[in-house]
């Protein structure tokens, strides 16, 4: 049974802010070990989407699990347990300014491993190589340009190695070459660690290398799932126009 | 008319409903482990060790202005040899208190109030959520522990050095020594004088570092919405530390009669 539990599941998820609304009865399954990467227009609801998967959101109805469990009903403890098996990269990265960032990824190894201090050091500056941000252990946030950021944020995302991996618009801020690196980085993790990744992003070769299933929202409703080709032959005029107009620059 | 309503009739006693609750959680989670030791400590340097200079500064200060001004009273009745007693009995019973009071709700509470609402904005408080830490324990409960504590050391340094600006004042008109202006200052003097001036400052450090917090993690509204939280945590703080003050001297000639003679 527990072998079997979907990683993340959305069930009829809605969400509103004031009346605006934003997600409108989304359900989906994210299946374990795979790549599930959201498309979809700015403001459609994607970030919004993933802070569900880690409860800093709480949806108006409907169900959200991870790892089977029904993140709304979860005491803090619990919660807290989930949490640390699911990385989460920041649309901002939101890194901790007041430390360097290196400790930035050290941060959670810190908190949630009794790692000897060597050993947690060690561990941080190899996520930090792999990310390219080898030399960059004891800069402050506030040095790096925004596409080091994301690359730190993204580290720190990896540093416990959780199952489940979510990373909002990996490739922004990035030239093409560090973001054709980035992307083969994460689908090494998923390959060699099995993790379930979430990947948001805008940028369409880069959907097409990592996404085994390509989710397209569109206000608020899922208007297309499935593999890139089956994208390409949408019924949706929006979504192939999405796909063909991108996928050039 | 409605958005009037909502404006200033319900929202004033609703937020101060959540303030309270906020408050009320920050005390329970203080005694609930884990505890969060080390950033403790660190806010313990920030908020203590760091004021230290400014604090012992201000007494200094404060004691060179008070000598001068109980000079002037009490050379009217020829009571000069109370000088130091009198200056002392200001400083430990009022003075320090009130002062190290407003001086912390600015330096603390506008420090706090930007430094949370920033990294509110930032979604840094989101991500110590999404990294499995109680951003309430770790951000609220600490800086509280930490002004908690802070208070009466730094009254106790002001009150020192306030009584050594009072004996320069002192000792630069009559050449008294510093020993027997102490000894003078103190014969009068008595613990009861002290201990509850002091003591009612943790409550000034709990009102500070809750309000700063509750008004810095309820920031909105970008780069301007945490100049405005700082603005209003110094603001809000000190005449909440104000107005408790007036509960707490009258609670503490009700506790300690003696002190009331
Ligand atoms: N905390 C919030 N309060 C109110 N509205 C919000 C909040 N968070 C998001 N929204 C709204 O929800 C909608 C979706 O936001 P979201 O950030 O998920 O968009 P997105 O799909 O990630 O866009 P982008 O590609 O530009 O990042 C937006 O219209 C936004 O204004
Ligand atoms: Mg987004």
């Amino acid at each position: 049974m527990s072998g079997e539990v979907v990683p993340i599941r959305l069930e009829r998820v809605r969400k509103r802010f004031g009346r605006l609304k934003v997600l409108d009865d989304v359900s989906l399954d994210m299946p374990r070990g795979e790549a599930t990467v959201v498309l979809g227009r700015s403001g459609t609801g994607k970030s919004v989407m993933l802070r569900h998967i880690v409860g800093l959101m709480a949806p108006d109805s409907g169900r959200v699990l991870v790892l089977g469990q029904d993140l709304t009903r979860l005491s803090p403890p619990a919660l807290a347990a989930v949490r640390r098996q699911v990385g989460f990269l920041f649309q901002n990265a939101a890194l901790f300014d007041s430390l360097t960032v290196g400790e930035n990824v050290a941060f959670p190894l810190r908190r949630h491993t009794r790692l000897p201090e060597p050993e947690v050091r060690a561990r941080a500056q190899d996520k930090l190589a792999l990310v390219g941000l080898a030399r960059d252990y004891e800069k402050m946030p506030a040095a790096l340009s925004g596409g080091m950021r994301k690359r730190a944020g993204l580290a720190r995302a990896m540093a416990l190695d959780p199952a489940i991996l979510l990373v909002d618009e990996p490739s922004a801020g990035l030239d093409p070459i560090t973001s054709e690196e980035i992307d083969d980085l994460l689908v090494r993790v998923k390959e060699e660690l099995g993790t379930t990744l979430v990947v948001v992003t805008h940028n369409i070769p880069s959907a097409r290398r990592i996404g085994d299933t390509l989710v397209f929202l569109y206000e608020g409703r899922v208007l297309e799932r499935g593999d890139a080709a089956r994208l390409e032959r949408s019924g949706h005029p929006i979504v192939r126009q999405f796909l063909a107009s991108e996928a050039g620059g | 008319m409605p958005d009037f309503f909502r404006r200033f009739v319900v929202a004033p006693p609703a937020r101060a409903g959540d303030a309270v609750v906020f408050a009320a959680r920050a005390v329970r989670e203080a005694f609930r482990p884990p505890f969060e030791l080390r950033e403790t400590a660190r806010q313990l340097y920030e908020i203590g060790w760091l004021s230290v200079p400014l604090i012992a500064a201000a007494g200094f200060a404060v004691g060179i202005v008070l000598s001068m001004h109980t000079r002037a009273s009490l050379q009217r009745f020829g009571a000069e040899a109370l000088i130091p007693a009198a200056l002392t009995l200001a400083l430990v019973r009022e003075t320090g208190p009130l002062v190290v009071g407003l001086l912390v709700s600015g330096r603390v509470g506008a420090g706090v109030g930007a430094e949370l609402g920033a990294m509110k904005v930032t979604e840094q408080v989101d991500a110590l959520e999404a990294s499995a830490v109680d951003s309430f324990k770790f951000l609220v409960v600490t800086r509280m522990v930490a002004c908690v504590v802070a208070m009466p050391i730094l009254t106790t340094v002001m009150n020192f050095t306030g009584i050594v600006g009072g004996w320069v004042a002192e000792t630069a008109i009559s050449g008294m020594g510093f020993r027997t202006y102490f000894e003078a200052a103190f014969s009068i003097v008595q613990f009861t004088d002290y201990l509850p001036g002091t003591l009612k400052t943790t409550v000034f450090g709990f009102i500070i570092a809750i309000t700063a917090s509750y008004l810095g993690l309820r920031t909105s509204h970008g780069t301007q919405g945490v100049g405005r939280s700082a603005t209003r945590s110094v603001v809000l703080a000190s005449m909440l530390m104000i107005a408790a003050n007036v509960v707490l001297v009258r609670l503490i000639f009700f506790v300690f009669p003696e002190t009331a003679e």
